[in-house]
């Protein structure tokens, strides 16, 4: 994933018309693009070609249905660990030798390895975080979420 | 289990996205054997259900310029969370925020908001925003900066068969 602002000229007016209008739905319909085109002004065809050039220059992550992995029965949890500098790229190593570790970040606090933990059964968390307790000897605090609150970001264009 | 089997054949055909064609829900009825009306009535019954959240384009936003972002978090009493905790994830520049449990001793907070900005002084002038939403309700804060991305596979539904 590109991780480097893109030129400010790489996008222009309608690029950002459907970045903007696009992160809040797109039309479940038999043709979607045309539909949405109109509220953008914009042809079938054209806003096809756009979002396929956004994609190719990396100005968009993802474009299709989002899913909720607690609706679908898989359960998702949040670990941290405090783990020592001179022992960091073994452990890293044993960490994410886990397929249920579906996203790490090094970050800066004493707690220094944050990853999620995303897995389709109940229970496959509790396992997961116990056995990497196990294999690393160090503590993985897990922080499920309580309570989700309203997810009101939007890129701002 | 509270999908089924074609649900999920589905979501494993479109959890990378959607094909970028003009009818594209037409063209992943094509790959799965279904037709095109009973993949869009299905889409439409997972997002009442919530397990699709939503259709739609999500933009790059490191690409667009918002490069930096911090992991806030926040110690704010149990019995006020549940007012404050709507009000900071309203906000624009917040894109995830949770209540979790406390890890006491070691970690006393309960309140997680992703804050992001253009730059890090931007995201600390957010994270003041916050602090003065929050008030004399908040007992303590930090602020988490990653320093490196040490995985990003994000969830993948593995294609078992039905």
């Amino acid at each position: 994933m590109r991780r480097a602002p893109l030129p400010a000229e790489s996008l222009d007016e309608a690029d950002r018309a459907i970045l903007t209008a696009l992160q809040d739905g797109f039309p479940l319909s038999s043709r979607p693009f045309a539909e949405a085109g109109k509220h953008l002004d914009l042809g079938e065809q054209d806003l096809i070609d756009r979002i396929v050039r956004l994609r190719e220059i990396g100005a968009i992550t993802r474009f299709g249905p989002f899913f909720d992995a607690a609706a679908m029965g898989g359960e998702l949890c949040l670990c941290a660990m405090e783990v020592p500098k001179e022992r960091f790229d073994d452990v890293l190593a044993l960490v994410n030798a886990h397929p249920e570790v579906a996203h790490n970040y090094e970050r800066s606090h004493r707690l220094n390895m944050w990853f999620v933990l995303a897995a389709e059964a109940i229970g496959d968390i509790e396992r997961t975080a116990t056995a990497i307790e196990r294999e690393t000897g160090l503590t993985v605090l897990r922080f499920p979420k309580l309570e989700e609150y309203y997810i009101g970001f939007r890129v701002p264009l | 289990m509270s999908v089924d089997a074609t649900d999920r054949r589905l979501i494993a055909a479109t959890q990378a996205g959607l094909p970028l064609t003009q009818a594209p829900y037409a063209e992943v009825a094509g790959w799965l054997g279904l037709s095109e009306e009973e993949v869009i009535a299905r889409l439409k019954a997972l997002q009442k259900r919530g397990i699709v959240r939503r259709i739609a384009l999500a933009p790059n936003h490191y690409a667009l310029g918002m490069t930096a972002n911090g992991m806030s978090v926040w110690d704010v009493s149990d019995e006020r969370i549940g007012t404050l905790g709507p009000k900071i994830g309203a906000l624009d520049f917040v894109s995830h925020c949770y209540q979790r449990p406390r890890a006491l001793p070691d970690w006393p907070y309960n309140l997680f908001a992703m804050i992001h900005g253009t730059s890090r002084e931007e995201v600390e002038e957010k994270r003041k925003r916050i602090a003065e939403l929050l008030g004399p309700d908040c007992r303590a804060h930090d602020i988490l900066y990653s320093t490196r991305i040490l995985k990003k596979t994000g969830l993948r539904l593995k294609d078992r068969k039905g």
